[in-house]
């Protein structure tokens, strides 16, 4: 028999107890780690964007939202083709890559999809991911970055971002995202009918995480064609020169562009990171907010504890205990209490996470681990911090009256 | 002489005036007496036994116990007192309530952290001694009042203290019991040479004392 053995039995036969004295502490902790986890796989999930993106600034009609150049509505605005041609014969430098788009949702049996008319020389080449999986041709020249280590200089060290050009995507040929493949059983060198028209997925494209995943691309010109949109696209993605952007190109763009809306995908992604800081913010609220509440739930139970065992502690005091040993028996349940809570807190909340992260923020939660430890770390220091007042109290306790409870 | 009391005054405050609990009370307890302290209700029994090692502070008086003062030492070095050198037996036993025999009675040595192995032979032995070794696993509420009470005993008596302090330890027990737990204290004190100091109201308990201290009023009128 040991004092943390006395703690422990008495913690079993009062089992049902600990149930309440946890719950405050559990679910406070469940909801900060699910909280995190969906935060932090959707940073992730935003950097990882950013990277496959390869093109950094956004030309839209003016009357477009960033909604619409991701939902593709059906009725969008769209801008002219001609705009392709302004920026080139512009005296503008810095501009890479153009690639003009357009995107409508349809109908193809009775799955609903994306097609995107696309350039394919001008998308393939500002499509990182995509160049990874064969479609590769020659480097692209670029204003300020002509060759693969001018490319590093901008941080591009992976080989997927070097710049470079295919052939030609011919008339009746598409290429399929994974996703959307997956969904109608698409493979290389199959046909779909698209809007009446035949065409051959030349290239079932590698998973990239993003919106691309779901859409089928063909070329611009016939896409215009389908959808009766003649000259019009609606985004045109270009991949501008780092140096240039900070120099002016976005204000260079507007000028030649006035009914535009000229955008840097950082402004698109700083959406996603507002809402993200939002939620670190939600985050250090609820902290503070369980801190106390867990601090409380914990304090109270113990101190009822410590009232339901003052004969008890009477007895121990009685029989030689001193008060550091009554110190030691409430604030190691405590500690207990603390790690029991941080395990089960953090399980609850990267279940939480794992199930809810898809439907809430439409992002695959994997467990954070680190979590754990932080989980424990925090939880003890509530229920630590929580049982010190009652902890104290109980070992002042006079053991006489304590007695003469009998 | 191994206890020994000089003019203990405990004083209490009640409705803006003050009551003598106890009341220059001088006694002395030789090594080895079965001392009965009788008296009636509120005078004072109880007290002098919780005063004599700390559990209450005396309002003033000396105590000398194993030939040292301790009515004027620390909280820390009392208690080391009594964990050492003290045994108690309550009328209520108090025991545990979800420790079992066995766990209960190792409380003593576990407070003087005394090695597992150890604990858990001294206490089958001591339960052995006093006829519950087949009872070790039970709960105090799966035994009787007698079991309970001479659980109580030996976990009074596990770590050879050198004073048993027991407070009406017959006073929740029938007639038959009593005199059970009556004979099993006189053992403990011929066997073993442990001195005993027994708070009782029972004549019959009374008559087992070697030495005889009778309170009334605070006040030893008799011995």
């Amino acid at each position: 028999m040991t004092i943390s053995k006395l703690v422990l039995i008495e913690l079993w036969k009062r089992k049902s107890q600990l149930i309440t004295g946890l719950l405050a502490v559990t679910l406070g902790i469940a909801v900060i780690v699910a909280i995190q986890s969906v935060s932090i796989v959707s940073e992730q999930n935003v950097a990882r964007n950013l990277d496959n993106l390869g093109a950094n600034i956004l030309v839209l009609p003016q009357a477009a939202s960033i909604d619409d150049y991701y939902t593709s509505d059906i009725d969008a605005p769209t801008l002219p083709m001609d705009y392709v041609e302004r920026i080139l014969t512009s005296t503008i430098a810095g501009v890479d890559n153009m690639s003009p788009k357009l995107t409508r949702r349809i109908k193809v049996g009775d799955q609903s999809v994306v097609l995107t008319g696309i350039l394919p020389k001008s998308e393939i080449a500002s499509k990182p991911l995509w160049q990874s999986s064969g479609l590769l041709g020659t480097e692209l020249k670029t204003a300020c970055a002509s060759s693969t280590s001018a490319n590093q200089s901008h941080g591009m060290e992976d080989k997927r971002l070097q710049r470079k050009a295919i052939d030609t995507l011919y008339s009746e040929d598409c290429f399929a995202g994974s996703q959307v493949a997956k969904r109608l059983k698409l493979s290389s060198n199959s046909q779909i009918n698209i809007m009446g028209k035949e065409f051959k997925v030349v290239k079932i494209l590698p998973e990239t995480g993003t919106v691309d995943d779901d859409r089928i691309f063909a070329n611009l010109r016939d896409v215009q064609k389908l959808l009766k949109i003649e000259n019009q696209v609606s985004a045109i993605e270009i991949m501008g020169c780092c140096n240039a952007i900070s120099e002016g190109l976005l204000g260079q763009l507007r000028n030649i562009l006035p009914d535009t809306r000229v955008t840097t995908i950082g402004q698109i992604v700083s959406t996603q990171i507002e809402t993200n800081q939002l939620m670190k913010k939600v985050t250090l609220v609820m902290l503070i907010i369980i801190f106390f509440v867990g601090g409380i739930s914990i304090g109270n139970y113990i101190w009822a504890n410590v009232n339901e065992r003052k004969r008890e502690i009477g007895i121990l005091r009685m029989m030689g205990a001193e008060r550091s040993t009554i110190y030691k028996m409430f604030l190691l349940k405590a500690l207990i209490l603390g790690i029991a809570g941080g395990i089960l807190g953090f399980l609850l909340g990267t279940l939480a996470g794992v199930i809810l992260g898809p439907f809430l923020a439409g992002i695959a939660v994997k467990p954070v681990y680190i979590y754990l430890v932080w989980s424990v770390l925090l939880s003890v220091a509530i229920s630590l911090s929580g049982s010190l007042i009652p902890t104290y109290l109980a070992a002042k306790f006079d053991p006489h009256s304590n007695l003469q409870e009998d | 002489m191994i206890l020994q009391g000089k003019k203990i005054l405990k004083q209490y405050r009640h409705n803006g005036g003050v009551i003598n609990a106890l009341d220059q009370v001088s006694f002395t307890v030789q090594k080895g007496d079965f001392v009965t302290v009788t008296g009636p209700s509120g005078s004072g029994k109880s007290t002098l036994l919780l005063a004599l090692f700390g559990l209450i502070r005396l309002t003033s008086g000396n105590i000398i116990f194993d030939g040292k003062r301790i009515d004027n030492i620390s909280d820390r070095k009392l208690t080391d007192i009594r964990k050492k050198s003290v045994g108690y037996i309550l009328q209520s036993f108090a025991l545990i309530p979800y420790l079992t025999t066995i766990q209960n009675v190792m409380i003593p040595l576990a407070l003087e952290k005394i090695l597992h192995k150890e604990q858990v032979k001294r206490a089958s032995e001591i339960l052995d001694y006093i006829g519950l070794s087949d009872r070790m696993d039970h709960l105090p509420r799966e035994l009787s009042a007698g079991q309970q009470q001479r659980v109580a005993i030996a976990r009074s008596i596990i770590h050879r203290p050198q004073i048993i302090m027991a407070d009406e330890p017959t006073g929740n027990l029938d007639p038959t019991l009593s005199l059970e737990i009556l004979e099993f204290l006189k053992k403990i004190n011929q066997e073993n040479k442990i001195t005993i100091m027994m708070v009782t109201h029972s004549p019959v308990a009374a008559g087992y004392g070697t030495m005889k201290l009778h309170l009334n009023e605070g006040k030893i009128i008799g011995s």
